[in-house]
């Protein structure tokens, strides 16, 4: 037994169950978005979703990803082979790292390193280089257009998100998630939310884009471009890219609820439940929007981005500054 | 100073469309579960044509075998076929199947008595709803109301020959309401 603790003491030992561990948690939870995203969009227009595979339809997603994993996997005729199937696999990949860093409860952390937030931010932008190469790689225009969508997106919108970022980094001094958390558990009212308002919605409304999430899923946008990045995907090169936005969700509104929602502190509950309270909250916000706003136009997209964002963000953040500075 | 106050307006109407779907979200279903549930109104569906039959006979149609259905139906998937009683044949039979025929609506008052009028009778009135494109012309252009719409949804077949209908045979096999 202490030789297990022991062995479990072993850095690297100790990495690789916490990435089993997440990538467990990722599989789980695209399953369960998956139903929830469709019970959602059922419940809103008033019907009542996926509801015949297994008691109120819960077994519909296992039934979805084996009928995924059982697809044969095209590729399209001229299209570039190792381009097309590395698209999927970079798009899925670093979501396990981005997760790495996040403490899930007081001691519920993959990797506590010191620039946990550039770690994230910066392994997330790795899925704007993955849609553009499924966009090239699948010698399709509509996915093309989407690969262009989606880079001209993420680069506008990471700027505001970095700035709102920022004044969170400004506030708590520290590019470490579990300090930004230690920060935020002197009550409600320490939460980062309350004294950056203006940045958690920024940051809300980046990470929506960044995540090609309604309204700002242009890069998809199914009406326009049947759908986008993703058009001549089929089978698991589909599902990966599926897993990946769901997974994404996680890792936006997870980061959310550490940087501005006091992370897993809360009171009756263990840590773990209210940081997972707090994600699963965030998401079900994420999925009423989708639901409830029609898509924008890519300059409303851009607009938005650089013509309100980015200088609110900017003000938001010399505000910050300024008063860091009064105050000491 | 409009900008800012249009900013506001439309960032108030994000909020008044989430509070819409956000109602929505926790009313119960509109939808009817099919095979759990059935809706109320089939009545007002409006399926392949039946016949009507006489108020006062009900298994012999209100029908007086002038053809118009058969004529104006753009699919020409009606067909009517007559005769008349009696030792009529040839020419002298055909004029009697052509003339005597009221304009439309003109003996909508009495279709009985209309039907009593003319002398032909229906031998057979087969509907081919594989080409029916359900546009109405034969109900409305029939002169004695002798068409309508059946109230018939759940059609599932495994060849063609399941939707050539014989009508007269479906009005003769009807129950009769008491």
């Amino acid at each position: 037994m202490t030789q297990l603790l022991q062995l479990f003491a072993n850095p690297l030992v100790y990495l690789l169950v916490a990435l089993i561990a997440i990538l467990t948690f990722i599989a789980l939870n695209g399953l369960i978005l998956v139903y929830v995203e469709r019970k959602v969009a059922g419940f809103i227009q008033r019907r009542p979703g996926p509801f015949e595979v297994g008691p109120h339809g819960l077994l519909q997603p296992l039934a979805d990803a084996l009928k995924l994993v059982g697809k044969q996997l095209v590729v399209p005729r001229d299209a570039d082979r190792i381009l097309f199937w590395a698209a999927p696999l970079l798009s899925f990949a670093p979501v396990a790292v981005c997760l790495l860093p996040i403490p899930f409860g007081p001691h519920l952390v993959g990797l506590n390193v010191n620039l946990g937030v550039l770690l994230v931010l910066a392994f997330s932008g790795l899925n704007v280089l993955a849609l553009c190469l499924a966009g090239w790689g699948s010698n399709n225009k509509y996915a093309l257009l989407g690969a262009a969508r989606a880079v001209a997106q993420s680069v506008a919108y990471e700027i505001p998100l970095l700035l709102s970022v920022l004044c969170v980094a400004f506030t708590s001094g520290s590019l470490n998630f579990a300090e930004i958390t230690a920060s935020q558990t002197h009550g409600l009212l320490s939460w980062n939310v309350f004294t950056q308002p203006v940045a958690f919605l920024i940051f809300f409304v980046s990470a929506l884009a960044e995540t090609n999430r309604a309204p700002f899923d242009l890069p998809e946008a199914e009406s326009e471009l049947t759908a986008g990045f993703h058009t001549e995907y089929s089978g698991m090169g589909f599902g990966l890219f599926f897993l990946a936005e769901y997974s994404y969700m996680i890792v936006v509104c997870a980061v959310a609820s550490v940087l501005f929602l006091g992370g897993w502190s809360g009171p009756f509950l263990s840590g773990h439940w209210w940081m997972l309270g707090k994600i699963y909250a965030l998401i079900l916000a994420m999925m009423w929007f989708r639901w409830t706003y029609p898509r924008v136009r890519f300059d409303q997209l851009l607009n938005l981005c650089w013509k309100w964002l980015i200088p609110l963000s900017l003000i938001n953040l010399m505000a910050t500054a300024l008063i860091i500075n009064l105050v000491r | 100073m409009t900008t800012i106050q249009k900013t506001l307006k439309g960032l108030w109407s994000l909020i008044v469309g989430l509070k819409v779907t956000g109602k929505e979200f926790c009313k119960p279903w509109i939808t009817v579960h099919y095979p759990r549930q059935e809706v109320t109104n089939l009545e007002s569906y409006r399926g392949h044509i039946d016949l009507v039959p006489r108020p006062d006979e009900p298994k012999k149609p209100l029908c007086i075998v002038c053809k118009r259905c058969e004529e104006v139906c753009p699919s020409g998937c009606i067909r009517v076929e007559g005769h008349v009683p009696g030792e009529q044949t040839g020419e002298a039979r055909q004029l009697l199947l052509i003339s005597n025929v009221p304009l439309p609506n003109s003996a909508a008052r009495d279709p009985i008595c209309a039907a009593d009028k003319t002398l032909r009778v229906l031998d057979g009135f087969t509907l081919n709803y594989n080409y029916c494109s359900l546009c109405g012309l034969c109900v409305q252009c029939c002169p004695v109301s002798s068409l309508t719409f059946s109230s018939d949804v759940y059609l599932a077949g495994g060849s063609r020959r399941d939707f050539e209908y014989d009508l007269l045979r479906r009005l003769k096999n009807r129950k009769i309401k008491v």
